[in-house]
C-alpha cells in the first residue's frame, strides 16, 4: 500500500538538505507560524553558505521546542527553560561551532528568563531565535510573560492583568549585541536578520512574532493563521534603530519591527584567548 | 501622444517563469500561498488530500514569475518552485513580490 510517507518521498522539497523530511508532516497546526520561522532559518543557512557540520541547534520544550528535531543539524531537544544553558556548554566546549537556540517565548523568557539574562550579560556567542506567540501554546494556552495586557488565556478568563515583558528591551539592557524583531509575514527580512545574526560574534536575539491560531487566536477570537498574517500586514511598522524601550506590544496594537541593536562587545569565549 | 518610450529591446526581455510543485499530502490548507502570490497563480482546490485538507491548485500556470514567495510562506514545506526550462516568455514588465 502506498502510505503517506512513501507517497511524499517521490517529490523532494529543495530544503531537504536542512530538514529531516522523514519526520515531516510536522506536528504544528494549520496556519501556525513556527514552520515559517524554520523556513527563514533554513534559507539563511543556505544563503550564508554555512557549513552545516559546524552548526548545532538547541531547543527547549514547547511547540517551538520541536524545531530542533526537524532541522538536520546536530540537534538537542533539552529540558524546559534550559536551552540556553545547554547551548552555553556546547559553545564553551566547542568554540568553533555556531550555536543556535530556537525556542518559544515561555521557554526562553519565563522559566528560562534567568539563563537569557546572564547569557546576554556574559555575551555568549550564540543566536537565540525566540518565537513569540504570546502564550504557552503546547500546554493549552496558559498566560505567558509575553501575553499582552487584557488578552485572554485559558488561565486568564477575564483578560491578563500582568504587564508583559518587552523582549528586545530585556535583551538590550542585559547586553545582547544584536537584537531584531520581525513577524512571520516579513519572511525575507527575517531571513536577512538570521544571516546577519549568524555572522555576529556574541549574544544575538531575533524575536519572531508568530500566529498561534489554535490557542492565542481562538480564545481571543482573532481568526485563523491567515487572519493573523493580514493583521501583521496592516499593523506593523519598520523602525530600525528604535530605542528598545518603545517596543512594548499591546493587545492587537501596532508591532514595531526592525533591527534595533547591532554593536560590538568581546564575547565570553574570546575573553579566554 | 505616447509619453513612454518603447524599449528597443522589448522583444528580448525575458521574464523568469516558474514551474510550481505542490506536495499535496503535506498541505494543511492554510491559504498563505494563495493569499500572498503576487501574480494570483494559486487557488484552494475542492479536492481533499489524505489528511482531509484542501491543497491549492495552479490556476494560472503561465503567470508564475518564479519569485518563490509561495515557497517561503508555506509553513508545511508543501510547495516549491523551479525555473522553467523554456524560459523565454516575453513580457514588458514584471512585478517583484515579497515583503
Ligand atoms: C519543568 C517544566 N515545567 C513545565 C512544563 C510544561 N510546559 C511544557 S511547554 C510549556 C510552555 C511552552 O511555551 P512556549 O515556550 O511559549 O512554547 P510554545 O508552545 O508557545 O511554542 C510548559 C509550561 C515542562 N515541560 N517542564
Ligand atoms: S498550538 Fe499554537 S503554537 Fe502550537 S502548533 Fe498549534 S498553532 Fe502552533
Ligand atoms: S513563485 Fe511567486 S508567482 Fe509563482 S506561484 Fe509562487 S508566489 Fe506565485
Ligand atoms: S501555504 Fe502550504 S500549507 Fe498553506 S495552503 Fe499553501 S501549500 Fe498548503
Ligand atoms: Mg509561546
Amino acid at each position: 500500500m502506498e502510505t503517506l510517507k512513501t507517497k511524499k518521498m517521490k517529490e523532494v522539497h529543495p530544503m531537504e538538505d536542512v530538514l529531516r523530511m522523514n519526520r515531516i508532516p510536522h506536528i504544528w497546526c494549520p496556519g501556525c507560524g513556527i514552520g515559517l520561522a524554520v523556513t527563514a532559518f533554513a534559507a539563511a543557512l543556505e544563503k550564508a553558505k554555512i557549513d552545516l557540520n559546524k552548526v548545532a541547534i538547541v531547543s527547549g520544550i514547547g511547540c517551538t521546542g520541536r524545531v530542533a528535531g526537524y532541522i538536520k543539524l546536530d540537534s538537542f531537544h533539552t529540558t524546559h527553560g534550559r536551552a540556553i544553558a545547554f547551548a552555553t556548554g556546547i559553545k564553551v566546549a566547542n568554540p568553533d561551532l555556531k550555536v543556535v537556540v530556537f525556542s518559544g517565548d515561555g521557554d526562553l523568557i519565563s522559566i528560562g528568563g534567568n539563563h537569557f539574562i546572564h547569557a546576554a550579560r556574559r555575551n555568549i556567542d550564540m543566536l537565540v531565535v525566540c518565537v513569540n506567540n504570546f502564550i504557552y501554546a503546547m500546554t493549552g494556552g496558559q498566560v505567558a510573560p509575553t501575553t499582552p495586557l487584557a488578552a485572554y488565556a485559558t488561565t486568564c478568563p477575564f483578560g491578563s492583568v500582568e504587564p508583559p515583558i518587552n523582549i528586545p528591551y530585556l535583551a538590550d539592557s542585559s547586553g545582547a549585541v544584536y537584537v531584531a524583531r520581525w513577524t512571520t509575514l516579513h519572511i525575507r527580512r527575517l531571513t536577512n536578520s538570521f544571516i546577519e545574526a549568524l555572522d555576529k560574534k556574541g549574544f544575538s536575539v531575533v524575536e519572531v512574532i508568530s500566529p498561534c491560531p489554535q490557542y492565542y487566536s481562538r480564545i481571543n477570537r482573532l481568526g485563523d493563521g491567515l487572519d493573523m498574517m493580514k493583521f501583521y500586514h496592516d499593523n506593523t511598522e519598520i523602525r530600525h534603530g528604535e530605542d528598545t524601550k518603545n517596543l512594548d506590544i499591546g493587545f492587537q496594537g501596532k508591532i514595531i519591527m526592525g533591527k534595533f541593536i547591532d554593536r560590538e562587545r568581546p564575547s565570553y569565549t574570546e575573553r579566554f584567548d | 501622444m505616447n509619453l513612454w518610450r518603447k524599449p528597443l529591446d522589448l522583444q528580448d526581455i525575458k521574464v523568469a517563469r516558474g514551474e510550481i510543485h505542490i506536495i499535496k499530502d503535506l498541505c494543511k490548507g492554510c491559504g498563505f500561498c494563495v493569499e500572498y502570490c503576487p501574480k494570483d497563480v494559486l487557488e484552494i482546490s475542492e479536492e481533499f488530500n489524505t489528511k482531509g485538507y484542501h491543497p491549492p491548485y495552479i490556476k494560472n500556470p503561465d503567470e508564475c514569475v518564479e519569485c518563490h514567495l509561495c515557497e517561503m510562506l508555506c509553513p508545511e514545506f508543501a510547495i516549491y518552485v523551479t525555473l522553467k526550462e523554456d524560459n523565454n516568455v516575453v513580457k514588458s514588465a514584471s512585478e517583484e513580490g515579497g515583503q
